[in-house]
């Protein structure tokens, strides 16, 4: 099972959410693994202190020309859709930071004057966090392209047992990229209306990506139903609140995991993870009926 | 020589747009003949690496100079790649830069004087 936990906003809990939920699942016996999506800043490792042995570079293609066999046809710089290309009466000039790594150019070069070179993206660290499978991914400083990091990251799921995803904020091409081929995405948000505003965004990425999804609120207090009346609206569940509380906020500055900050998240979190399971076998069996 | 002005219109009064990346049109004045032309920038709408696409239109157009306002790192790399002379300065209307440009008034832009992805603070809708 795959379970990304999302957010919209930052900094609403995504990783308290993440680590917990893996955490409790860790300790009751299930199979775990946790997947640090948040390449661009992940934290997850200050939570879980896993020991991490193994390391790989990840890289993505980008082109490299054979300027003997290149005619400065210009089909190249033509096709690329982020402007990697230009070329001139005299050479081809590449922009490596803005290459997704498509490869189309040197598919559609007429004299096969595309080579793939290679250009490193970032890094993925493998380990263990007690009985649990822990990875994560760091983009490399100055590498804007992160998609192809994340998908890297998730090709080290485990076949059986769970899967938490911790995704990227926002809900742009890492996000999207996380919580694609999820079966189900918990959507942390804070009851203010900024939370509310991207929550929206997020529950919208989660359905056009066809991944049912469900309501965490973090720092819950008395907000007048903001997020409640929204969750009614859009028939979204509300699966959990964390309340604001100091001892929950001191212990997470502190890198103490929610489940360690107070006596009784383990429960709750095995709950929230019990309500899970029912959403998505009450989607597999009515969802394509609605 | 041609001389392209970026502006935010297609004709000679037309204002002058300081975005190298993101203008709606570059004029562009033969001195040889003395004719003007409207190029528009498709660039102005790309997600990515506008600049890149303005200067890959210069090339095309075989146009030598370049009188803007402010020019990335990306395109100034592209367009000294290229070739292509940039001049900094523009104001007023296309007219108005093309004449303080033969004035000798305009000042060349060796090195970039805007950061990436300047032009998207300050987009507008591309004029028709």
């Amino acid at each position: 099972m795959i379970i990304a936990v999302a957010s919209g906003k930052g900094g609403t809990g995504k990783t308290t959410v993440a680590t917990g939920l893996m955490l409790a699942l860790r300790d009751s016996g299930h199979q775990v693994a946790y997947l640090d999506c948040d390449v661009e800043e992940p934290n997850g490792h200050i939570f879980l202190e896993p020991q991490c042995n193994e390391s790989e570079d990840i890289y993505i293609e980008v082109p490299e020309i054979e300027r003997d066999k290149c005619t400065l046809c210009g089909k190249c710089a033509e096709l690329c859709a982020f402007n990697a290309l230009l070329v001139t009466s005299a050479d081809v000039i590449i922009f490596h930071e803005l290459c997704h790594g498509c490869g189309g150019c040197r598919y559609f070069c007429p004299v096969q004057a595309v080579r793939p070179g290679q250009k490193k993206i970032g890094i993925i660290d493998r380990g263990t966090a007690g009985q649990a499978v822990f990875v994560r991914g760091e983009l490399e400083v100055g590498t804007v392209l992160s998609p192809p990091l994340v998908n890297a990251v998730k090709k080290n799921q485990i076949s059986r047992g769970v899967n938490v995803l911790d995704a990227p904020p926002g809900t742009s091409c890492p996000a999207v990229a996380t919580v694609r081929g999820a079966d189900f995405c918990i959507l942390v948000t804070e009851p203010t209306p900024f939370g509310l505003h991207d929550l929206s965004l997020a529950a919208q990425m989660a359905s056009s990506l066809g991944v049912p999804c469900g309501v965490v609120v973090n720092k819950a207090g008395d907000s007048r139903g903001l997020i409640e009346n929204f969750c009614l609206q859009e028939g979204l569940p509300l699966l959990m609140k964390i309340p604001l509380s100091r001892t929950i906020a001191e212990a997470g500055s502190r890198g103490v995991p929610l489940n360690r900050a107070e006596a009784g998240w383990d429960q709750m979190l095995l709950n929230l993870y019990s309500d899970i399971e029912g959403l998505i076998m009450s989607e597999r069996a009515y969802g394509n009926q609605r | 020589m041609k001389i392209a002005v970026s502006a935010s219109g297609s004709s000679i009064d037309s204002a002058v747009d300081e975005r190298f990346g993101r203008c709606a049109y570059f004029v562009v004045f033969d001195e040889k003949t003395g004719d003007t032309e409207a190029i528009l920038n498709d660039g102005v709408n790309a997600a990515e690496g506008a600049g890149i696409k303005s200067a890959g239109l210069m090339l095309r157009n075989n146009v030598d100079l370049v009188v803007t306002g402010r020019v990335g790192p990306k395109a100034m790399h592209a367009l000294l790649a290229g070739r292509v002379a940039v001049y900094t300065g523009a104001a007023g209307t296309v007219t108005q830069t093309i004449e303080q440009y033969r004035k000798g008034s305009l000042n060349p832009l060796g090195v970039p004087n805007a950061r990436s992805h300047n032009g998207i603070s300050s987009m507008e809708k591309p004029v028709k």
